[in-house]
């Protein structure tokens, strides 16, 4: 966001940039201000269970905080490389499915199918290995198409191999906690996955990696001249991406209680995860977790009061072309434009 | 003198048409070397088939004595072959510092931490001496996609020496850019071959090239037709035909007046 203020007017040799000292205060405040940003939304997430103690609402928290994880982990490999994969949910499916046929084969029951998880992620980034060395050959639209084909592939693989029981799917092993309570522990786990993802995604967008990712979005030829190996940076992403995402499908498989293909393997997740980081901001650290903190309760909410199954999804629809008309770049970059244009023009009137 | 970059017969067509054919052209070591030539005669194709962005039908390129035939970009660069485009290419949404870092991340067969912060302070010194000596310093912070035409120019000049290449393909660095600035790159150019930086330049803005450039290659419908210092490629009849549309009767004619003076 700074590099934004940074911005001086185009023009060889004209004058050095303009004076620093006016510039440096919007920059520490602005700083400050994001600290304090982030120091509320962690503390108001970290507490929220204990204040709000109604099922439907702690619930909702909980699909809301696993889609942090979901659509920070989009944003790493498809908003950092500008690949839009459309396909995700056949790693967070692959990771349902690894928690479901896990506890049932091999017989495990309560908090012992929580060790199940980084089984999960492991499988959905070997999954994903294959499923990017295919579809990272293409750029662009024919990628998007490629990564939709995979999913149908996945959801088809569901319904229809013996081990996954097709349609009837896979009932998870009860859990004996107190209903008061019960959705706490899932509630913690999941916000311990969003914290450590998005701090992950932090951590990747200033490092060499992210750079070489971002070079990738902007001009991929250009970057392979400049010694950037295109492929192997683009499938790490992928599977860092497929790792997170997997880990959180099995979490949700266990939390929602049962796995079927259809849910499992949801086209409304790939379109929901896309959906919440291209409304926070596409590419940035608080895009995605902005986006999942708005868009899953609400659309959890509509799907829950509203009768009218397919209104959720309609307004969902609606939504994604708002965003992408009005607001292509998401809150997070057009926010911080307008803040920073605001100071400007404060600085410029004193 | 050793040639630091050679195509040897590099042949390469699209469908049915032979973009190169044969072509071979030799740099050498601490040159700065000019490919010239009409409008389709091959100059950027032999630049895409040396730095791996087109595969070649056939024919040899080496840097140095190592044979770099169809490998891809990036492994071009690693071994020390970097270029600019027609179409100047920037990462218009990274700031200028971190366009500039991007051709710092090659690191040969050293293992880094990937997860490292991008730019250490040493890569970060160099890039910006770099974007000093180009004189675009002062938008180190900016975005690139604010950057004028000529700026992007000189700003993919300067990553590209970033990784400090052994040769340089400049694919038209004075085109469609202001005389004071065409002067001001040649300027950068002069300063860096006096370094010992060899390069291989395709441009059409003749002074630019007749003043520049020691040696110069032509060439018209995909192979050498001429090769030689300025001087003797002016006078080149082959060169004259090549590329203004002399044809020799005329230049015969031109000196049979000059005698009649």
């Amino acid at each position: 966001m700074s590099e934004l203020k940074g911005a001086a007017p185009p023009g060889l040799r004209s004058e050095a940039a303009g004076p620093a000292a006016p510039r440096e205060r919007p920059r520490v405040s602005g700083k400050l201000l994001r600290a304090a940003g982030i120091a509320m939304v962690a503390a108001a997430l970290a507490v929220y269970p204990l204040v709000i103690t109604n099922g439907l609402a702690t619930t909702i928290a909980v699909d809301g905080v696993i889609f942090i994880s979901a659509a920070a982990a989009w944003n790493i490999f498809s908003g950092y490389s500008g690949y839009i994969s459309l396909g995700h949910a056949v790693f967070f499916g692959s990771g349902a499915y690894t928690v479901a046929i896990g506890a049932r084969d091999w017989h495990l029951t309560g908090d012992a199918v929580f060790a199940l998880l980084p089984l999960a992620a492991v499988v959905g980034a070997v999954i994903a290995v294959p499923c990017g060395l295919v579809a990272l050959r293409v750029r662009r639209h024919t990628f998007v198409v490629i990564t939709i084909a995979l999913f149908f592939i996945f959801q088809l693989m569901a319904f229809n191999l013996s081990f996954t029981a097709g349609s009837i799917g896979i009932i998870a092993p009860i859990l004996n906690w107190a209903p008061a309570t019960y959705n706490d522990p899932f509630y913690y786990i999941a916000l311990a996955i969003a914290a450590g993802t998005t701090a992950l995604a932090w951590l990747i967008r200033g490092s060499r990696f992210g750079l070489q990712l971002r070079a990738i979005r902007d001009d991929e030829d250009r970057a392979r001249g400049l010694g950037v190996r295109a492929m192997r940076v683009k499938l790490s992403a992928f599977v860092i991406s497929a790792f997170i995402t997997a880990l959180v499908g099995g979490l949700w498989f266990y939390f929602i209680g049962e796995a079927l293909p259809q849910f499992a393997f949801d086209p409304i997740f790939d379109l929901s995860v896309a959906l919440m980081a291209f409304l926070g901001g596409l590419g940035t650290v608080a895009g995605p977790v902005l986006g999942a903190l708005i868009i899953e309760p609400a659309q959890q909410y509509l799907t829950t009061t509203i009768t009218n199954d397919y209104l959720s999804e309609i307004l969902l629809g609606a939504l994604f072309l708002v965003v992408i008309l009005l607001l292509p770049r998401g809150v997070i970059p057009t926010g911080s434009e307008l803040i920073s244009k605001w100071t400007a023009r404060r600085e410029n009137r004193r | 003198m050793t040639a630091i970059l050679r195509a040897e017969q590099v042949s390469k067509a699209f469908g049915g048409v032979q973009a190169l054919g044969g072509c071979s052209v030799d740099v050498e070591e601490g040159s700065v070397t000019a490919l010239i030539g009409p409008n389709g005669s091959g100059k950027t194709t032999l630049f895409n088939v040396i730095t791996g962005y087109e595969r070649l039908d056939a024919g040899e390129v080496y840097v140095g004595a190592k044979k770099i035939t169809n490998a891809p970009p990036q492994r071009v660069f690693a071994l020390g072959v970097g270029r600019t485009f027609q179409l100047t290419r920037i990462f218009p949404r990274l700031t200028v510092m971190e366009n500039m870092l991007v051709a710092t991340q090659h690191t040969g067969r050293r293992v880094r931490n990937p997860l490292a912060r991008a730019g250490g302070p040493a890569d970060r010194h160099r890039a910006m001496e770099l974007l000093e000596f180009t004189g675009i310093e002062r938008h180190a912070g900016a975005l690139a996609e604010t950057l004028s035409y000529g700026q992007r120019k000189l700003l993919e000049l300067a990553y590209v020496l970033v990784a400090d290449p052994a040769v340089v393909l400049l694919d038209e660095p004075a085109g469609g850019v202001n005389p004071s600035l065409i002067q001001h790159i040649a300027a950068r150019i002069r300063e860096l071959n006096a370094a010992g930086k060899t390069f291989l330049i395709v441009e059409h803005n003749m002074d630019f090239v007749m003043d520049l450039c020691g040696h110069i290659a032509v060439l018209d419908y995909g192979t050498v037709v001429a090769t030689g210092p300025p001087a003797i490629i002016r006078e080149d009849p082959r060169v004259l035909d090549a590329y203004l549309g002399i044809a020799e009767e005329d230049l015969a004619e031109e000196d049979d007046d000059a005698a009649a003076h």
